[in-house]
């Protein structure tokens, strides 16, 4: 396909990955930022192409890993209300809450719908104007232009039944909570593309500067990647440590200046809590106050409620780098994709289910691990669910 | 017979983890797959069952015969390149196929909805007929039901289908062997993304069709053409990565395809680009994996493209003699990933 096969050649990819055995000298530790970028890397088996001396490590850019768990319980308490219709990307769908997941609550009758475009929820709102329309607002710069949208046109045309759940969150401020930490292991970084095409990169260029490490703006193709972390191995090797931005097709320097402007209108910073990291200062976007009767946390009085974690779930640990998703003494036991414990074995994108979906088995070999599925049955070949046939 | 002791009132699925059913426990995944092994096959115990073929294969008054049925919900109701009416019959005729049966009689259930027009019923059963004829099958007895307004979709549709298997051929999983060659009968994914597209208002450049048809027609010319075929497998809900899984799981041994042999449509894997969709789980209707000895995979290949259904046949891969039953993948890029069944169906991503 066009546009997307030319960045997936086996020949230009081996190319590629013997410059980077060519360069490289030292061990490095390269994080990459965003989940795309690690299921890219896990489903095309990118690291296998690479010198043992580089380590990747996978950052916190999944959305759905990130956000806290009592946003999904508070999304859990308004959809089962019956006059909402709970709107959302469909991967939030799956994530536990506390005791139940968005699915579970549709399964008990609750009006959760799948959508892909925030502007939707509003013709929803529109058609059904007896019943309140929430959109579950999550993610990161990438998908807080269309939300600002969402809540300026809601405004602008008076749309009363309509508000948003909001836990968006800001990429910068997570790289200087992981390089501040005291067990910091990330030497350099592949910064996430979709996130700098509305973004542009100007915001990293102090950070590389005061912390001294290279970031390569990366697109999510196999050849965007392997030519990410060329560049970023080259800066390393040299002791340089810039901003360079290999999705040049993508990204200008200073971003999508227009969805900017949305974003500035509808949204501020705020602190944000990340699941499993903990509260970062300035790490999040909330609802300005002139925008605050879209606001579905004041909307249904859900703003006061907290929960806790599952204490075996390391997913911070994951998403701060400091540690593979096989480490996890739950991974393959207690937490699956059917059963998950912490997010990052939900989402596509989550590294928990990109090594449980592409990894398990070797990593069943290698590290004598056998993982057994929620179940109880062991989840590589003798699964008992052999065979049965589905019908449409 | 069965003592009372045999019989127990607690349900073999720990309700614990599901005390309800989600959607995702007929999503084609690992969820609708507990589902059956863990309540359907103990609580109906029976070796035609425990065969988990697309249907059973019995002998009945001296003829081997297929025998199997299936439901249809799909919505909505007409989509580009087929309808709930020519699902209903081709899914019912593929599913006897795979037996390696010639699907020669079908029964047809219809549940209708109060409210429904009878224009749509018209259009409905018009396809029903039409795509029995294509299919060269009679539809020999039926039931009709109404529900309350709310309480169905507009039109559910049973199909049960019996077919004559003319051949000493075991056409089943237990009969692949390491070695045998995989064969894929054409693109993958385009019922899926037809569907989808209709579903949620989705739209791409061009109309994406279903791949909906008979394949009846297909297994008959490999039959007769003498090929020593393994096994046949439609792909269905969960795709053809799933049904690769299934075979391997049930026979232990491990496949391994090349992705760069897997046809996908441009259109179809700009649809999954952009709803982060693997093409390997989107469901098909008219598609199916065949398992043929080596020596056999050309002559079988050049006969499967001599049917309109199966003209776009390519070889995807192997057998291989290892145990695990796994199903790997050579990636475009030269390495290899496991192919693992999701839990249910594939969800659009955020961004």
């Amino acid at each position: 396909m066009k546009f997307s096969s030319e960045y997936r050649d086996a020949d230009a990819a081996q190319g590629y990955a013997q410059e980077i055995r060519r360069i490289t000298k030292h061990p490095w530790t390269i994080m990459e930022i965003c989940g795309g970028q690690t299921h890219a890397i896990v489903k095309f088996g990118l690291d296998e192409l690479l010198p043992k001396q580089i380590e990747l490590v996978h950052g916190p850019g999944c959305p759905v890993c990130v956000t806290p768990l009592e946003l999904i319980d508070k999304a859990v308490q308004i959809a089962a209300r019956k006059d909402v219709i709970f709107c959302s990307f469909g991967d939030m769908l799956r994530v536990p809450g506390s005791e139940v997941d968005l699915f579970g609550i549709k399964a008990r009758g609750g009006d959760v719908r799948i959508l892909y475009s925030p502007l939707d929820a509003l013709k929803i709102a529109k058609e059904n104007p007896t019943k309140e329309v929430v959109f579950f607002a999550v993610g990161f710069e990438t998908t807080a232009p269309a939300h600002a949208m969402a809540v300026f046109q809601a405004r602008q045309q008076g749309i009363k039944n309509f508000s948003v759940l909001v836990s968006h969150v800001l990429v910068p401020p997570a790289m200087e909570a992981i390089l501040g930490s005291e067990t910091n292991r990330v030497q350099g970084f592949l910064a996430a593309g979709h996130v700098c095409a509305i973004m542009g990169y100007e915001e990293y260029i102090p950070i590389a500067a005061k912390y001294k490490v290279p970031i390569v703006v990366t697109g999510f193709e196999p050849l965007d990647i392997l030519q990410g972390i060329a560049m970023c191995v080259a800066q390393l090797e040299e002791g340089r440590y810039e901003v360079e931005n290999q999705y040049t097709r993508a990204v200008p320097e200073g971003g999508n200046r227009a969805a900017q402007h949305y974003v500035k209108e509808v949204f501020c910073v705020v602190n944000r809590k990340w699941r499993g990291i903990g509260e970062i200062g300035a790490s999040g976007l909330s609802l300005r106050p002139e925008y605050a009767e879209f606001d579905a946390e004041l909307r249904f009085n859900v703003s006061d409620y907290t929960a806790e974690e599952s204490p075996l779930c390391i997913s911070g640990l994951i998403m701060q780098g400091q540690k593979k998703p096989h480490e996890c003494v739950a991974f393959g036991r207690q937490c699956t994709p059917e059963k998950p414990l912490g997010a990052p074995m939900v989402s596509n994108e989550g590294a928990c289910a990109a090594y449980y979906r592409y990894r398990r088995a070797e990593l069943a070999t290698n590290a004598a691990l056998t993982p057994v599925g929620a179940d109880g049955y062991a989840a590589t070949g003798a699964a008992p669910a052999a065979g049965a046939k589905g019908k449409v | 017979m069965s003592t009372v002791k045999d019989f127990t009132l607690s349900c073999p699925l720990p309700i614990t983890d599901y005390p309800t059913v989600t959607l995702a426990h007929g999503g084609g995944g690992k969820l609708m797959h507990q589902l059956i092994e863990k309540m359907i096959l103990p609580a109906f115990q029976s070796p035609l069952l425990e065969a988990r073929h697309d249907g059973a294969v019995f002998d009945l008054g001296g003829a081997r015969l297929a025998f199997t049925t299936d439901s249809y919900v799909v919505h909505p109701l007409f989509f580009p390149g087929g309808d709930i009416g020519s699902l209903a019959i081709n899914g019912t005729v593929n599913d006897l196929s795979m037996c390696g049966a010639r699907p020669v009689y079908l029964s047809c259930g219809l549940i209708l909805e109060e409210g429904l027009s009878m224009e749509t019923l018209w259009a409905v059963v018009q396809s029903l007929k039409q795509s029995a004829e294509i299919a060269g099958v009679q539809l020999v007895t039926g039931d009709t039901k109404v529900v309350d307004r709310g309480k169905g979709d507009g039109v559910f549709i049973n199909t049960a289908g019996v077919g004559l298997i003319e051949h000493g051929l075991t056409i089943a999983p237990s009969s692949v062997r390491a070695g045998d060659v995989v064969l894929l009968s054409g693109d993958i994914g385009r019922h899926g993304i037809a569907i989808m597209a209709m579903r949620e208002g989705l739209e791409f450049e061009s109309q994406i069709e279903s791949d909906c048809a008979p394949l009846n027609g297909a297994v008959q010319t490999l039959i007769d053409g003498k090929v020593g075929v393994h096994c046949l497998r439609d792909l269905t809900r969960g795709g053809l990565g799933t049904t690769l899984i299934e075979i391997a799981e049930t026979t232990g041994l491990q496949i391994t395809i090349d992705e760069v042999k897997i046809p996908v449509r441009d259109d179809v894997s700009g649809a999954c680009e952009v709803l982060g969709f693997d093409p390997l789980y989107l469901a098909n209707e008219g598609r199916m994996i065949v398992f043929v000895p080596e020596n056999e995979a050309a002559r079988a290949l050049e006969l499967l493209r001599t049917d309109k259904h199966t003209a776009g046949a390519v070889e995807i891969g192997r057998v291989s003699g290892e145990r695990g039953g796994l199903v790997k993948m050579k990636s475009r890029i030269g390495t290899t990933r496991i192919i693992d069944m999701l839990s249910g169906e594939q969800l659009p991503r955020i961004c």
